[in-house]
Parts: C-alpha cells; structure tokens; sequence
C-alpha cells in the first residue's frame, strides 16, 4: 500500500513541476539580471519592471483593455439583467430559444466568429471594422454564455418568479418588484460572472488582433508585439498580465466559495462542485446548438 | 386585458438590445459568413467553387489535416495523462486534492500569447533549457525546434492537460468504494476491477473530455499565432491570413474555411454531447 502511495506521490509530483515550470522560468527570467548557462540566474534585479513601468506603451494598452472590457461587461450586465429578468418571469415558453442563442457562442470559436464579423461591418452601412467599438459588440457575444448562465442560475435558486408574483400581490408594480426585491439577492451570482468574464475578455487575442490590430493596441496586442524584443521586458509583462487575471479568477474561487458555503453543501465537495460547475458550463453549452 | 397586453408590449420592447446585438453580432454574421462562403471571388457570382478549391487544393487540405493531427494527438496524450494524473490526485487527502486542483485551474488560464512566450525563453533557440542542454552536452534535444510541428505539438499538450484534469477528475468521484469492495470479495484482482468496471464507467467522460479538447485544439489561434506566426500550415491561422492579411485577402475562400471549422467544432460538441447523455444516465 505504502509503494502505491508513493508511485501517486511521483506522478502528481511531476503533473505540478510540468505544469509550474513555465510559470516559474517566465518569472525567475523577469528578475534576472545575468542569466545565461546557469540553472538560477547569477543576480536579480527589478529594472524591467522598473522598465515596464514607465513605459507609456504598456499604460496606454492597459488602458484600452480596460475602456473594451468596462464598457463591454457593462453593456451585458445592463441588457442582459432585464432581459433573462423578462423572459424568465414573463416569457417562460421562450427560455429555450433564450438558452440556444447564449450558449452558442461556445461552439464558435473567436477566428470563425471574426471571419463573419470583418464580412458584415468592413462595408455597407455600418463600417466599423478596424475601430474599438466592433471589439464591444464581438465582446458582448463572447461573454454571453458566462453572463447568461450566472444571472439564470441567481434568479433560480431565489425562486424569482414566485418572488415577483408575491412582490406583484403585495402592490408592488413589475419594476419595483425587480428593484427591491430581486435585484439585491443576486447581485453577488452576478460578480461572479462579471469577473470571470473580465478575465476572459482580458486574455482575449484573437478577435483583438483579427477585427482591429495594431489600430487599437490591446494589452495582448502589445504583448504579441513584443514577443521579440527583450526577453526581460516581455517577461516582465507576461507576469504582471498574469498576475492580474490570477487575482480576478482568485476572487471568482473566494466568492463562488462563499456562495456554497451557505447552501448545504459538505464541507469536502465544494471545491470539486465548482469545477463540476464549470463542466455543466461546457455541456450546456452543446444542448443550446440545437 | 388591454392593460396586460400593453404591459407586454413594453416588455418585449426592453428585450430589443439584447434581440440588436445577437443579431448584429452573433447570427447576423455567422449567416454573413455561411452565405459568402458561396459566392466566387468577385462576390457576385453564386457558386460552390470555394469548397471546391478547398478540396483540390493540396495546401488547404494540408492545413485541415494538419489541425485535425495536432487536435487528435494533443487531445489523445492529454487524456491519457489527465486520467492517470487525476486518479492519483483523488488518492490524497481532500485538502491535497483541492490545493491540486486549484494549481490546475490557475494554470489554465495560462494560455495563449504568455504561453508561447514562455515555452519561447524555455526552449526557444536562446531559451534556458536550450542552452542549459546545449552546455550538459545532451546531444538528444540538439535537434528540438520549438518552432516546428514538436514545439507546436508541446505547447498544445501544455494547455490542454489542466484542463483534460479539471474535467476528468470529478468522474472518479462517481466510482464508489463499495464497488471495489464488491468486486474483490467476488475474487476480483485490482487489474480486473479497473478493465470490467472502472474503465467503462469513466469512458463516457474519458471521451467526452476528449471532444472538448479536440475542439479547444482545433479552434486554438493565439498560441499557433505567437509560436510559429504563419510558417505553419494550420487551418485556423490560414483562416486569418486569407480575411484579414495585409496581403491576398480572399474573405469568400476564408468563409468557407471557417465553415468547414466550425462544423467540425459543432460535430465534436455534439458527440461529446451524446457520450453525456450516457454518463448521466450511467450514474443517476
């Protein structure tokens, strides 16, 4: 029993230094000063990320990532609160169509997305192709699956719709109802979603680089660019870009955490729910292609 | 009764965003692309020469073949390692496991153009381990080039093995101890325990998983894109260069393409799909 143990010890072993070493490298070369044929390097610095930080560049694109990711989240969370809010509570014989058209941006993938994009906004009435505001419209679609199934899931387990109705009873009008009774309650499914999106439109390339380019230099954009400069600088920028999508899936883990522990979920499963969550994310999304 | 029907009428009204984008965004060019993809060069003429061209060329069918390899091959190793990997990962204490399985997820997200990077300073021609092997004189990695079908190959594998583990670890949860327990009191080995009940029950997501990460590798862009630019033929960075190179632009050719893939995508979600269906109804 003892030498099993050991073979898993092994195996899992090397499953986390496979998985950590280009992690690692990338970060031990972001502070390394001279580093050529030793195993660690021969002195640390921080002058590329000293370097980094007064690049004007890095801000700019930083910027532009987060003016695409604020306004894109943004505009989902405000079109689709009402609108799963709507056709849940009003419309329930259309929620199947509602799950088909928001599942089925995860059977297309962002290059066969942006080949139909560049078709319908590089001509005809509205050309947008090549400006940021067609990434916000690409965007928009992109999160759709993560959006819609965090705002279905708060409004199911608070039971909205009998909320509504009682809400409704009481004298409530429908948006008053939505306001104070619903609204509050799901909030925090909604961050949940909301950050996960911000760390998918954050890692975002393809759309980026195939609808716009270099006219709207995105942090990917720029770190593309980079990719044959200064191997230093470059890994200064991967471990700052990485360290903030960390952070935000890191909170995603804390809150969907906090979200279990108060339903009556054993203490050993909640982990493992999550992913399992995630699994259920991919599956439904194949049931909404049809 | 007026009264609701009006209340109605507003309601649907607050839907038009949502009804605007998904058209302007989502179906409205998925049918832009569809509809080109039969159109001739010129964009006037109505006609399947696209998929014709596609079929007689050696080049794209190079491109399809070479995506469907790599797919297949990084999609086959990932699995047979997230299936020993996650096995093992269940043999520790709960605490363990989800440490595990959070390293898992946290790597995951390390993809794309950082993940290129990275293999690029490990294992590109100036890279650590290059020369770190160079100067050990371990003439077997003098010949690695990262930026071949290998290198490609590698980091491929890379991305897609936390994922292959986040997604086959929850099956082993469905083999209960007492099945073991079962088997060997009916004088069961361990070996066979594993062929005539642990195999099959895991296979239903064993090759579930596998379609998901045959779709992830198929439609992967970025990764192809940092690593080999367009010195490789594949088919999702042949798709771009032709709507949106600076050179040979040919939308209708690359709309016909990008249908082909996405059919593809949309095959393999369908029967990763069906292999679900059945693993529910194996465990409810």
């Amino acid at each position: 029993m003892k030498v099993s143990l050991t073979f898993h010890k092994v195996i899992v072993g090397l499953l986390v230094i496979y998985l950590l070493i280009p992690l690692v490298g990338t970060f031990l070369f972001s502070i390394a000063g001279k580093w050529d044929h030793t195993i660690l390097p021969e002195s640390y610095t921080m002058k590329w990320y000293i370097e980094l930080f007064q690049d004007e560049r890095f801000y700019d694109a930083f910027r532009r990532t987060l003016f695409l990711i604020v306004m894109s989240v943004g505009l989902s969370v405000v079109i689709m609160l009402p609108t799963i809010f709507i056709i849940t509570v009003y419309f329930s014989k259309w929620e199947r169509l509602l799950q088909a058209v928001a599942m089925l941006p995860y059977g297309i993938p962002p290059i066969v997305g942006a080949v139909g994009l560049i078709k319908v906004y590089s001509n005809g009435p509205i050309q947008i192709a090549g400006t940021p505001w067609i990434l916000i419209g690409a965007y928009f679609i992109t999160i759709l699956p993560f959006m819609y199934q965090g705002i279905r899931n708060s409004l199911r387990t608070l039971n909205a719709v009998q909320l509504v109705d009682a809400a409704e009873l009481l004298g409530a009008s429908k948006f008053q109802a939505f306001r104070t009774v619903v609204f509050p309650n799901i909030i925090s499914g909604i961050l949940v979603s909301t950050l996960l999106s911000v760390a998918l439109l954050f890692s975002e390339f393809a759309m980026a680089n195939l609808l716009v380019g270099g006219r709207f230099e995105t942090i990917q954009i720029y770190l593309a660019d980079k990719l044959n400069s200064s191997g230093h600088l470059t890994s200064a920028i991967v471990i700052t870009y990485y360290s903030m999508v960390l952070l935000l899936t890191g909170i995603v883990l804390k809150l969907t955490l906090k979200n279990e522990k108060n339903d009556v979920v054993s203490n050993e499963k909640r982990v493992l729910s999550f992913f399992k969550k995630q699994y259920r994310h991919k599956n439904t999304a194949v049931e909404g292609e049809k | 009764m007026r009264k609701i029907k009006k209340q109605k009428i507003y309601l649907l009204a607050l839907l038009l965003p949502f009804i605007l984008f998904v058209i302007g965004f989502e179906i409205g060019p998925l049918l832009a692309m569809i509809k080109n993809s039969f159109y001739a060069d010129d964009g006037i003429q109505v006609t399947i020469d696209q998929y014709i061209t596609i079929f007689q060329s050696d080049f794209y069918l190079q491109a399809i073949q070479n995506s469907l390899v790599i797919s297949l091959f990084s999609a086959v190793v990932s699995v047979i390692i997230a299936v020993i990997a996650a096995y093992s990962i269940t043999k520790f204490s709960q605490k363990i496991q989800n440490r595990l399985l959070m390293i898992a997820n946290m790597t995951s997200n390390f993809e794309g153009i950082p993940l290129s990077f990275s293999y690029i300073i490990l294992l590109g021609n100036n890279g650590l381990f290059t020369l770190l092997f160079a100067k050990l004189g371990w003439e077997v990695f003098a010949d690695f080039n990262l930026y071949s079908w290998t290198g490609l190959i590698l980091v491929y594998i890379y991305f897609q093995i936390p994922l292959a583990v986040m997604l086959i670890y929850p099956s082993y949860q469905g083999i209960k101890k007492q099945w073991k327990e079962a088997s060997s009191l009916l004088g069961g080995s361990s070996f066979s325990f594993w062929r005539r009940i642990g195999i099959p029950v895991l296979l239903p997501s064993i090759v579930g998983t596998f379609s998901i990460l045959f779709a992830n590798a198929m439609g992967a862009y970025a990764t192809a894109y940092a690593l080999v630019g367009s010195n490789y033929n594949l088919l999702s960075l042949q798709i771009a260069s032709l709507v949106a190179s600076d050179v040979a632009l040919k939308p209708q050719l690359g709309s016909a393409l990008g249908v082909l893939l996405a059919t593809t995508m949309i095959g393999a979600m369908w029967f990763n799909e069906r292999m679900m269906r059945r693993i529910r109804r194996d465990l409810r």
